[in-house]
Formats: C-alpha cells, structure tokens, sequence
C-alpha cells in the first residue's frame, strides 16, 4: 500500500528555511508570509490492511521519520 | 595506577572524519584511543570512556544523527551509558546523543543556513564535571566550531530544567553565538553527568600549534575520569 508522510515543523517553531523561502518569494513580487518548510516521504508499505499501515507507518514516523521534539507529522494512505 | 593508560574508543561511521584527531588528540594525553567500527556490537573489554566524533555519519540524511542511532554499535554505547560509563559526543557525535534520546534537546540547521567553520569563544559554567574538571569556574575556552546543524533547541520548560541543574556546562561567549543556539547552548550534559555533548570541536584544539589548546582541557579532563573510572574498578 502506497503511503505519503508529510513531516512539518511544530508551530512555534523557528524555522529559517521556510523564512528564507518565504523572502524569496517577496522578492519575486509575491504576497506572502509564513512560509514554513518540511519534508515528505513516499514509501510501499506491504501490506494491504489499512489499519495495519497506519500503524506501522505511525511507528516509522516515531522511531525515524520525525523528531517529536520539533517536528509533527500527517500520514496519507493511497486509495487502493 | 596513577600511570594508567584509559581506553577510550572512538567510533567510527561511514562519513565520520574527526575521529582521527580524536584519537591522536585522546592518545597525546595519556589514553589509549582504538578505533571501533560502527557495525561493532561490542566495545572493547577494557572500555573506561567513549568518544562519538565528528563528521557527516551516514551522510547525515533525514536528520543528523538519525540513522547512526541505529547502529549495532550504538547499542553497546547505550549499555554502556547506561551503567554510569562516561560518554562523549563531538558535533556529529552529539547530534547522534540526542537522537538517541542519550542527551535532551535535539540539534537543528544553523539560523544562518549558513556552514560556520572559526574559532568561538566559550564560557565554561561547571568545571564540577567529569568532563570539564580541568577548567576554572567562568573559564574562557577558544575552540574551533565547523558545522551546518549547530542549532541546539529545548522547549522553555525543558531549558529551564536543565539551567536549574547545571547541566547547560558550555555556552558561547556573549556575542559568539555561531549558530542560534536557545540560551547560546554549546554543550549539554545528562542528568546523571556521565554523558555529555558539545558542537565545538576539542580534538582540534589541542595544542598551540593549532591556534589553542583549550581543547585539552575538555579532553584532558575526560581522560582523567576515565583513569579514576579504571583505579575504582582494579
């Protein structure tokens, strides 16, 4: 089953790579602000139990995909 | 006793690239500093400290530290640690300390986005520790910082815990900040003060040579714990 994990920085958080995105884009003339910038993961999870995905990838994203100190994350699964 | 040589390893990971002046650094003042192998389950018998150094472990991907945690070798530091074994970690070496979970607060990129290579002034504010013992309270250090994730971060609640404790050992100078670091954080320790962390690097700094030798102090320090570690266990 095809899973996307979306990984972004807490709220509160500083983040200078969204802020420095978020210039760029002013300087190319648009109106923007609160640019923040995370990370996504696409990955096969063999299974094709959607309960037994979930829960695995929620353990990926404890163990590895994320840092709970500063990152939260949101799963979507693929509809089969 | 007194003559002892420590063993102190150094871990070694694929990308890892300061574990040499670890090593020379460790045996120039009085240790024996065998390489160890990241794939290692075992630190040798006679282990009376470790040394996590720096580099780009793994390559660093997802998250500095995030995938050297998982090393067999990381196991038997654990362990290690765990039964009260003093444990250092250098740059990578502390960014992979506190993915571990070994060390609080967690490393992240430098506000700058920019990679700081330069000396940096540092204020030493405990000398009571196994790995600052050879400093004075208020101690001035001079050592050099070379990183791209240098940007140690703790909740409010987590920093003041861990100021109410001492275990915010090293800061940056005022003005020295090279990274953001919340409360200008250079080196942590945990609770118990075995296991201690620091983005600067003491392996370069260990003789005039170098531009200083206040690195020595840190390392000095460590190498004298590991030899009363050794004296208690004969």
């Amino acid at each position: 089953m095809r899973a996307t994990v979306l990984v972004r920085p807490k709220p509160g958080i500083l983040d200078p790579q969204g802020q420095a995105v978020e210039s760029s884009l002013r300087h190319l003339g648009f109106e923007v602000s609160d640019a923040r910038v995370g990370r996504l993961v696409d990955v096969d999870v063999a299974t094709d139990d959607k309960t037994e995905a979930l829960a695995q990838l929620e353990r990926m994203c404890e163990q590895l995909l994320t840092n709970p100190l500063i990152e939260s994350y949101e799963i979507e699964l693929e509809h089969a | 006793m007194r003559d002892a040589r420590p063993v102190i390893p150094v871990i070694v990971w694929p990308g890892s690239n300061d574990d040499r002046d670890a090593q020379l650094a460790l045996e120039r003042l009085g240790a024996e500093a065998p390489r160890v192998w990241h794939t290692d389950e075992a630190l040798p018998r006679e282990t009376a400290a470790v040394v996590l150094p720096g580099g780009f472990s793994y390559g660093d991907y997802l998250r500095c530290g995030a995938i050297a945690r998982f090393s067999p070798v990381l196991r038997a530091v654990e362990a290690f640690a765990a039964e009260g074994g003093l444990v250092l970690g250098i740059c990578n070496g502390f960014q992979i300390l506190t993915e571990a979970g070994l060390l609080p607060g967690v490393l992240r990129p430098n506000a700058s986005l920019s990679f700081v290579c330069r000396d940096v002034q540092l204020n030493v504010g405990q000398t009571n520790t196994a790995f600052t013992s050879r400093c004075v309270d208020g101690q001035e250090l001079t050592v050099p910082v070379k990183h791209g994730d240098g940007c140690w971060f703790a909740d409010d609640e987590l920093l003041a815990e861990l100021d109410a404790n001492g275990q915010l050992v090293l800061r940056y100078a005022a003005g020295a900040n090279p990274n953001g670091a919340i409360a200008d954080v250079a080196g942590v320790i945990n609770a118990a003060g075995n296991v201690f962390g620091l983005m600067p690097h003491p392996e370069h700094a260990v003789d005039p040579l170098l531009g200083s030798a206040d690195g020595a102090l840190i390392l000095g320090s460590l190498v004298d714990a590991a030899r009363l570690s050794l004296a208690a266990a004969v």
